[in-house]
């Protein structure tokens, strides 16, 4: 854990080698302990409490960039109760003093909302919250952190790190019919365990990188940290520009990649075109299985969840409603859609897919976390299952421990809706 | 120095087994301690007496970056984690707050339930007053060394802002 690695290194460097580099003002390495800089940092409702009190503890008045600091309401939102709402009321009390950026309820998930406005290829950002490893779609170095790093982060723009060694994951060929970036990164977690790559830095390379979009990579930075990843991170490239040019920000593009002649600690390769929709099974991510293995032979569902950080965009709405337009949800099942942010929302709304849903018998709820974290808008009862797109299945997660959680893509979450237990996307699509 | 009575946990203790989100209403580590464990081992919060010891397996501490999760060990009175591995994020938020862990493979598994276990952090020694074993295991670097002396990453900014 606290291994220093010192001595002789070759001139190349990897992506987070660079990013550092650049942050702490000299060449640094995997296993150096460093000094950086820091240009993005958040918090979201869970853990912005905590970070406010930190920050206050420091006695400092200013934040060391209100521009480049961002708040989150998005966990309880709108709130179930007293106590989260009146977190609410400590969160937009604190940004509004400070002037920093207020994403309140409606606006989405922190992680969905940061890449759209914010987070740029070679940016070092720090989020409260595990999954804020998504930004590594857009080529920056974006890691979780707790409260009490982040009040460091919000008060001076700099926090400690440890150079993450990098494993490299090449990609090749094509995803098959049916087969999704999140059953990817599904079977990487399944492949790597839970703690298979604590403290490392997950890097995707490949020639099947040009085919995919900012939020195909989303969905599979998102998830690096289930495997215990410190950050997942992709090359900036073609993709990423016409990501940003969507949002308006094409400015902000630069090209990042590794240098030919960098050190990694591990290669893997995975060849899409062989992989199967899979299934994580409860109570942990790491027990992933084929959709059509024996493991997943008639099991019932009670709840279905289409939403999350993993796949509550525009993308994975469309697959799940091509699907299910113009059919019923199984009697017996509910069904509840989540887009991940406003705008999300909004093209969702214009392109007619929430009236799919409707239709479909789903319900739509506010942009947010939704039932992922088990604070709001869909806990299950005791002894359900429940089929979602997010990105942990803990036992508890949801809610409820008496529940059981089940992980995959979108199009295995809509298919299954369909037939009120867990189907292979691929008999229909 | 520490000396403390064993509990001793599994592998891959995640943050929602040690506080579930839920309970993430407070910052205050009292009311905190109260759920600790809460489903994964009810009573847990009752057991657990104060200067006592967590011996865990590999990856402890994963899942969400709730600091939440090393403050209710911390208010049940845990001193110290000992465990094969820790999750990246649950390290940093135990190291900035002034939690106690160390990483000691041999002495995670050698170690059972009930056990009393002594520590001395400046010399990495680890002893169990049970079996009589002894383990070794690497200090802090010197880089976190002064955070963790200082009190947690707060007070050793607010040492630093003062020095500057």
């Amino acid at each position: 854990m606290f291994r220093e690695r010192k001595g002789k290194f070759g001139l190349g460097k990897t992506i987070v080698e660079k990013i550092l580099s650049e942050h702490s003002g000299r060449d640094v390495h995997a296993g150096e302990f460093i000094v950086a800089d820091i240009d993005l940092v958040f918090a979201q409702d869970g853990t912005a409490p905590l970070a406010i009190d930190a920050f206050n503890q420091l006695g400092k008045r200013k934040l060391f960039s209100p521009e480049h600091s961002a708040f989150f309401i998005d966990h309880a939102s709108p709130p179930a109760r007293r106590e989260l709402a009146n977190d609410h009321v400590k969160i937009r009390k604190f940004a509004n003093e400070h002037l920093a950026a207020l994403f309140d309820i409606g606006e989405g998930v922190c992680h969905q909302v940061m890449t759209e406005k914010f987070t740029c290829p070679g940016n070092v950002l720090i989020g409260a919250d595990s999954h804020t490893v998504t930004g590594g779609a857009v080529g920056a170095f974006a890691v979780g952190m707790g409260s009490t790093d982040v009040a460091a982060g919000l008060a001076y723009g700099r926090n400690w790190f440890r150079v993450p060694e990098t494993f490299k994951i090449r990609l090749s060929g094509a995803f098959e019919k049916g087969v999704f970036p999140k059953d990817l990164i599904l079977h990487v977690i399944g492949m790597l365990g839970a703690d298979g790559a604590n403290y490392k830095c997950l890097e995707f390379a490949g020639e099947s990188l040009k085919g995919m979009s900012v939020s195909d990579r989303m969905t599979v930075a998102n998830m690096t940290v289930e495997a215990g990843a410190k950050c997942g991170i992709f090359p900036s490239d073609e993709q990423t520009l016409s990501f940003l040019k969507e949002h308006g920000r094409e400015d902000k593009f630069r090209k990042l990649e590794s240098d030919r002649d960098a050190e990694y600690e591990k290669e893997i390769e995975v060849d899409l075109s062989v992989l199967k929709p899979v299934v994580s099974l409860p109570h942990r991510v790491d027990k992933v299985f084929p959709v059509d293995g024996d493991e997943l032979e008639n099991i019932r569902i009670h709840q279905v969840f289409i939403g999350s950080c993993t796949n509550g965009r525009i993308e994975d709405l469309r697959v799940a409603a091509s699907i299910v337009r113009g059919k019923k949800k199984s009697r017996g099942v509910r069904v509840i859609v989540i887009p991940a942010s406003r705008l999300t929302f909004e093209q969702a709304l214009d392109e007619g897919i929430l009236k799919i849903f409707n239709d479909f018998g789903a319900s739509i709820n506010n942009p947010g976390c939704g039932p992922c974290c088990g604070v709001h808008q869909g806990v299950p009862g005791d002894g359900e299952n429940v089929l979602s797109t997010s990105n942990r299945n803990f036992k508890g997660r949801m809610g409820n421990p008496e529940a059981f959680v089940y992980l995959c893509s979108p199009a295995t979450a809509a298919v299954s809706a369909m037939t009120g237990k867990i189907t292979d996307p691929r008999k229909i699509l | 120095m520490i000396t403390g009575k064993v509990h001793k946990f599994g592998d891959n203790i995640n943050t929602d087994d040690i506080i579930p989100a839920t309970y993430l209403v407070t910052t205050d580590e009292k009311e905190l301690s109260k759920h600790c464990f809460e489903t994964h081992s009810p009573g847990f919060n009752k057991k657990a007496e104060k200067g006592d010891v967590i011996a865990a397996g590999e990856n402890f501490g994963c899942g969400s970056s709730r600091e939440h999760a090393p403050r209710a060990l911390k208010g049940l009175g845990i001193s110290c984690v000992i465990a094969k591995s820790f999750a990246r994020i649950f390290c940093r938020n135990a190291i900035n707050i002034g939690l106690p862990i160390i990483e000691c493979p041999d002495a995670a598994d050698g170690m059972d339930e009930g056990n009393t276990v002594e520590i001395k952090f400046e010399e990495g020694m680890l002893y169990n007053k049970r079996t009589g074993d002894r383990y070794r295991f690497t200090p802090y670097p010197e880089f976190l060394h002064r955070i963790i002396s200082a009190g947690g990453l707060m007070k050793y900014a607010r040492r630093k802002a003062k020095n500057v």
